[in-house]
């Protein structure tokens, strides 16, 4: 079988950042930060626990505002938004018990624009097509990551924003997610990853952060 | 189908699922209208001067049931997250959450209460216009809740402080809906309250999806 | 989401000059209101002449009155201050709201007691279901709703944002909830009842009602400004304390 291809329909934008500053409670994350990235990257995003890698990914994602500087996608389709391109996986797996894991999927590619036609075809892939009539609250913590994977696949997306994609899975599942960066950066995708699993990619950029003074 | 409809269908599945569907709070509805003889006594002339009012403060109160897990449940689950990442605007996204919530609570209560409006002996004319009333009134009653269920969606225990913030809120269309019931029982013409019930729902239609669009979005900065 | 905000909110100069000019106005201020209380409780008690049907009584007017002023007054101050959240994300307008709710609901009680208190010489009980009461009482649950969400909310800025659109959408139910109540109670009047606060106000009673008002207002100031200076020195200590713990506050 053929693997799903992740770009749909929209071209990968690039991503700069340019002065980005960011304070939590009373303490400055980080300050004139700058990244630029090309659609084909993968960026590595490292620093020690509480240094913002969340909050840096969650800026990208549009879920928070910068306390100053600008994130900005070029080239856009002119009817999306940033929102509208990218994928974010965070420490919620976004699936709600009592539902099948197909379910869940069926509705979050829905929602997210993809087709959940495809969602058979996704779970295939994150080896989850046997768990797919089964409700979620019955999974692992390493299935249900299998599960939440299935709608970067199920719904294409060119922009994958990971925080710790490696938690809970067990040997196969980390290669399957090297295996789906690798393959969604090689297809023209952008992806950024807050992990510090080596991602064993040749071409692989890097940012640490908690360089900041407090 | 788009996204709209995968979680208004997906919020159905889930009440049926969950065990919050239609039937418990239909039982719920019906054991406080079971109560009421208890408190007040058996004098069926008295239980059916108050019963319009009685009706109405019940349904209100069913309403509550479930409403500070609405949204919750999705934002714990970072379902909320992916609500903004879709290329439908959050304010509808709320809104299909409330229209599955009334489904299954406001819907069924509205068509169960002529029946237990029998009981309550409740004048035959009034019962058409009791079970309008609520159809009309609580989707506002719902709506209302919506707003609460935002601003207390990161709160563990939030379910008193959602009721404290949304009861009074409630007054003009509890005034409305009961008053409703009570002038078609005297056999008095209810046009009036009937539209003012209905330009209270229209407002909520407008004003709650937004305010609880904009809680949600503050609640994550 | 490319809008600049400072970066450290309590970095800004506004509290700082806050306090500065908040410390050389609140004596003037606190002088001022006891002169008004002083000339307006003298005019209550001894110029104003009582009513021809109530008596003496008449004067609980005096402190029912602007106490419900105050209450829709400080209720319209902390809409300016919501917006000033939302809108302009200033952490001042914060503390404004914050400060404020306490003593609107402090004002709407006295006017709920004083009205109690006026209600039993003129109705005979304490409390009747009156379409002014009852509004006001709703008013009161209001309130009451916004500290506890002030309350429940741990983090400030989320607990600013979270009451402030509560206080919006509260200001939008206010004009109709006042118009329901007031619609419910013409279909429920009783059959005789005395209207406390009507029109046939004379220019003896105006003046010593204004001096009042004004009074209260004074009153109002000055508790805000002590109740905004020190939430902000709570917020001072809170974070020196996170610094000197070397917790770095987060509020994930």
């Amino acid at each position: 079988m053929a693997p799903l291809s992740t770009l749909g329909r929209v071209p990968a934008p690039a991503l700069a950042i340019r002065g980005l500053a960011m304070a939590r409670g009373y303490r400055t994350l980080f300050r004139d930060l700058d990244i630029d990235l090309a659609p084909g990257q993968v960026l590595q995003l490292t620093g020690p626990n509480g240094t913002g890698k969340s909050t840096l990914l969650r800026l990208i994602a549009g879920f928070l505002r910068p306390d100053a500087g600008t994130i900005r996608w070029s080239p856009l389709p002119d009817d999306a938004t940033p929102a509208e391109c990218l994928h974010y996986s965070g420490h919620h797996e976004g699936l709600r018990d009592g539902l099948t894991a197909q379910d869940n999927v069926a509705t979050l590619a829905s929602l997210l624009g993809g087709d959940p036609e495809r969602c058979a075809a996704a779970l295939a892939e994150v080896g989850a097509a046997s768990l797919a009539e089964l409700p979620v609250e019955v999974l692992s913590a390493g299935q249900r990551r299998r599960v939440a994977l299935a709608r970067l696949l199920a719904a294409p997306r060119p922009v994958w924003l990971l925080d710790e994609p490696f938690t809970a899975l067990d040997r196969d599942g980390q290669a399957l997610v090297r295996r789906l960066i690798a393959a969604h950066a090689a297809a023209g995708g952008l992806v950024i990853a807050a992990t510090h699993q080596p991602l064993d990619l040749p071409d692989l950029r890097n940012v640490t952060l908690g360089g900041a003074a407090p | 189908m788009t996204g709209w409809t995968a979680l208004l269908l997906r919020d159905l599945r889930l009440a049926r699922r969950v065990g919050a569907g239609a039937e418990l709070g239909l039982v719920f509805f019906l054991i406080l209208v079971s109560l009421l003889p208890f408190a007040i006594g058996a004098d069926q002339r008295f239980i059916s001067r108050i019963a319009p009012a009685f009706l109405w403060l019940s349904a209100l109160l069913a309403t509550l049931l479930g409403l500070d897990r609405l949204l919750q449940a999705d934002e714990e689950e970072g379902v909320v997250d992916q609500f903004l990442l879709s290329g439908t605007p959050l304010e509808l996204l709320v809104l299909a959450k409330a229209l599955a919530h009334w489904l299954v609570t406001g819907l069924p209560l509205s068509l169960a209460a002529p029946l237990l409006g029998l009981m309550l002996a409740i004048e035959p004319q009034a019962m058409a216009p009791l079970a309008l009333s609520l159809l009309i009134g609580t989707p506002a009653l719902t709506l209302i809740g919506l707003i609460g269920a935002a601003l207390t969606v990161s709160l563990k225990r939030g379910g008193l402080l959602l009721s404290v913030l949304v009861l009074p809120l409630t007054v003009p269309t509890l005034i409305f809906g009961a008053t409703l019931v009570k002038e078609a029982a005297l056999g008095r013409p209810y046009t009036t309250p009937l539209m003012l019930l209905g330009g209270m729902t229209l407002l909520m239609l407008v004003i709650a999806p937004v305010s609880a669009a904009a809680a949600l979005r503050h609640a994550r900065q | 989401m490319n809008d600049a905000r400072p970066t450290s909110w309590l970095q800004l100069a506004n509290p700082a000059v806050f306090n500065r000019w908040a410390d050389r106005l609140l004596w003037p201020l606190v002088i001022v209101t006891l002169v008004l209380f002083v000339w307006g409780l003298y005019g209550t008690f001894f110029v104003s002449p009582a009513d021809y049907q109530q008596g003496d009584t008449v004067r609980i007017m005096y402190i029912h009155v602007p106490a419900a002023w105050l209450a829709l007054f400080v209720y319209a101050g902390m809409v300016v201050s919501a917006l000033g959240t939302l809108v302009f994300r200033h952490p001042m307008a914060d503390v404004a709201q914050k400060a404020a709710a306490p003593l609107g609901a402090a004002f709407t009680l006295v006017c709920l007691i004083t009205g109690s208190i006026w209600g039993k010489p003129t109705w005979g009980t304490w409390w009747q279901w009156d379409a002014r009461m009852t509004s006001v009482l709703v008013l009161l649950l209001i309130y009451l709703g916004i500290m506890a969400l002030w309350r429940a909310v741990d983090d400030p800025l989320r607990a600013a944002r979270a009451v402030a659109i509560l206080t919006l959408v509260g200001a939008v139910n206010l004009p109709i909830i006042k118009f329901s109540v007031d619609w419910w109670y013409t279909l429920h009047q009783p059959a005789s009842v005395f209207r406390l606060d009507g029109p046939t106000i004379h220019p003896s009673m105006l003046k010593p009602l204004l001096i009042m008002a004004l009074g209260y207002l004074a009153l109002y100031v000055v508790l805000l400004l002590v109740r905004m200076k020190t939430e902000l020195t709570l917020r001072r200590i809170d974070r020196l304390q996170r610094l000197a713990a070397g917790i770095p506050g987060d509020r994930a």
